[in-house]
């Protein structure tokens, strides 16, 4: 017998995500994206970023039944995020998801965002192995987890204690003059800088800090002051060696923290999530420090770090899998749902 | 051909199933009016599977899906809306949508429900049911009240300072403004909601700089 066909939703923020996946085989990932609309307001705008997801949701559904060459008919249960995220936009998302239970009698799963950042992995790297570090880093969220059991223990370790990863990624972009959202511009602008040229503030990293929190509004803030003296002097701002060296800056205290974690807690492999995955410096000094710290590191392709519908339905082929009850019917949306409730 | 009516532009959410033949009053089977407030994404579904079980009817057996598009908070009235596109999508079905405050109260009357932020959402009728006026968003004073007022009787009479019946969106009324489209489901226009603002969001000004002048 097949293994059961699970239809994902993510509307957590600004990206419409339907996917499919078989067990933990990737089927489809069909996404739509109101980000441009939200460019010129320097930030996603909830009641923007809401409307586009009714107006998207069918069409999206459709796409994602289309490209994996199936029908709703055969779908077998269907898993949607339920939080974290924004309240106005993670309940188009719930309620989609629950409208299409309710007609095809399928089971709903509400999953947590962040547990499914860590499931997208297994569509490519297959099972994870348990327990592992996870590393989730975007512009909503910087996380460390430890992941006994994805279907029911994860447990957070660490996280930022004001903005996002992403977020200072989108503050600094926005003080070098560079393109909304940050991450893939001041990427690009930091290959030709030199990451050593300033010495920028790691946050959180003194002998008395949080081992595993992160903290990135100094660092911002150090950055635009920078830049501002810079100005003010009259001289020009090296906008690639500015890049490169605030990236610089966050990746090495996100790898840093990451790796202790593994090796405060006797763990093997570390698996990093989310937009800011994506990075390419990031993913290289990873690759370097979990390689001399003999740690098997585990990072989906760009495109899956991101926020999409695979993910969820990733995440919900595991609870299907595990035999995790499905959500009760009346399923919300919680803006601030902790890591630990996998799925409710 | 049997028809499931929702809507969720109010504090209450209303969800119906009615027997609909063209050009006659929609036979009302089961009814469900629920004073959930911000909770319709919990409620909306469960209240559907309620309805359906009070005809003795099953989603296969559905023949159309009504929806009230609003005006109505934006976040509830989502709820409502996708909840219908979604369902008719998954059976295959026609979804029609139609304007909430149509299927408040009928003949000569005005119809005001909350806008929040002060405002009211209204509309008025003839007394043949044809809208004359809205639906619109404005202040009480901006509201053309021809009575009798019907609606958000609280909120309604305390704005307006004149009696406003208290009188909710009913399936009867959803399926009497969904009339038209159901007899000719391939002309349903799109089940856009009437949010009659604009999101509130303003463009950031001139980036502040963060070293303030009086700093050392
Ligand atoms: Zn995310």
């Amino acid at each position: 017998m097949s293994k059961p066909l699970v239809l994902g939703f993510e509307t957590s923020c600004d990206e419409t995500g339907i996917g499919l996946v078989r067990g933990q085989t990737l089927l489809s990932d069909a996404l739509a994206t109101s980000m441009a609309e939200h460019e010129r307001f320097g930030g996603v705008v909830p009641e923007i970023a809401s409307r586009a997801h009714l107006e998207a949701m069918v069409p999206t559904v459709h796409r994602a039944l289309s490209d994996a060459g199936v029908s709703a008919a055969d779908v077998d249960a269907i898993a949607v995020t339920s939080g974290p995220g924004l309240t106005g936009a993670l309940l188009v998302g719930v309620a989609a998801a629950k409208a299409y239970a309710l007609a095809l009698d399928v089971p709903l799963y509400g999953v947590n965002h962040l547990a499914a950042h860590v499931a997208v992995d297994e569509l490519e790297h297959g099972r994870l192995a348990e327990p592992s570090v996870a590393m989730l880093v975007s512009g909503g969220h910087s996380s460390l987890l430890l992941v006994p059991d994805l279907a029911q223990d994860v447990q957070p370790l660490g996280q930022t204690i004001d903005d996002a990863a992403g977020e200072a990624f989108d503050k600094v972009a926005r003080v070098l003059g560079l393109p909304f959202p940050g991450g893939p511009p001041v990427d690009r602008a930091a290959r030709d800088g030199d990451p050593a040229s300033i010495a920028f503030p790691r946050g959180l990293t003194g002998p008395r800090d949080a081992p595993y929190d992160f903290s990135f509004s100094g660092l911002k803030t150090a950055v635009a002051r920078w830049v501002e003296a810079r100005e003010r002097s009259g001289e020009p701002v090296p906008v690639a060696d500015v890049a490169a060296a605030f990236q610089e800056a966050v990746v090495d205290v996100l790898t840093a923290k990451a790796v202790r974690a593994c090796r405060d807690h006797g763990v093997d492999h570390l698996v990093i999530g989310g937009g800011v995955a994506a990075n390419s410096r990031l993913r290289a000094l990873a690759a370097e420090r979990c390689a001399a710290a003999g740690i098997v590191l585990r990072t989906p392709s760009p495109r899956l770090c991101t926020d999409n519908g695979a993910m969820v339905a990733a995440l919900g082929s595991r609870l299907v899998e595990a035999g995790v009850a499905p959500s009760a019917v009346d399923l919300g949306a919680d803006s601030s749902v902790p890591i630990y409730v996998v799925s409710r | 051909m049997l028809v499931l009516a929702l809507d969720t532009a109010t504090p209450t959410l209303v969800v119906g199933l009615a027997r609909w033949t063209a050009g006659t009053d929609a036979e009302v089977l089961a009814e469900r009016a629920v004073a959930s407030g911000n909770r319709h994404a919990e409620l909306l579904t469960p209240t559907i599977r309620a309805v359906l079980a009070d005809a003795g009817v099953g989603m296969r057996d559905l023949d159309a899906v009504v929806t009230g598009l609003g005006p109505g908070p934006f976040t509830g009235l989502r709820v409502g809306v996708v909840t219908a596109a979604a369902l008719a999508d998954a059976r295959g079905l026609p979804a029609v949508g139609v304007c909430s405050l149509d299927a408040i109260g009928s003949g000569a009357r005005t119809g005001v429900t909350d806008a929040r932020r002060k405002e009211l959402y209204w509309a008025s009728y003839a007394a043949d049911g044809r809208r004359t006026a809205g639906p619109a968003v404005g202040r009480p004073a901006d509201v053309v009240a021809a009575p009798p007022l019907v609606g958000d009787a609280a909120v309604g009479s305390e704005r307006l300072g004149v009696p406003v019946a208290a009188v909710e969106v009913t399936t009867a009324g959803l399926l009497r403004a969904a009339g038209p489209q159901l007899a000719d489901p391939e002309g349903a226009g799109p089940l856009e909601p009437l949010y009659l603002r604009r999101p509130d969001a303003v463009p950031p000004a001139a980036r502040k700089p963060v070293s303030q002048p009086w700093h050392p």
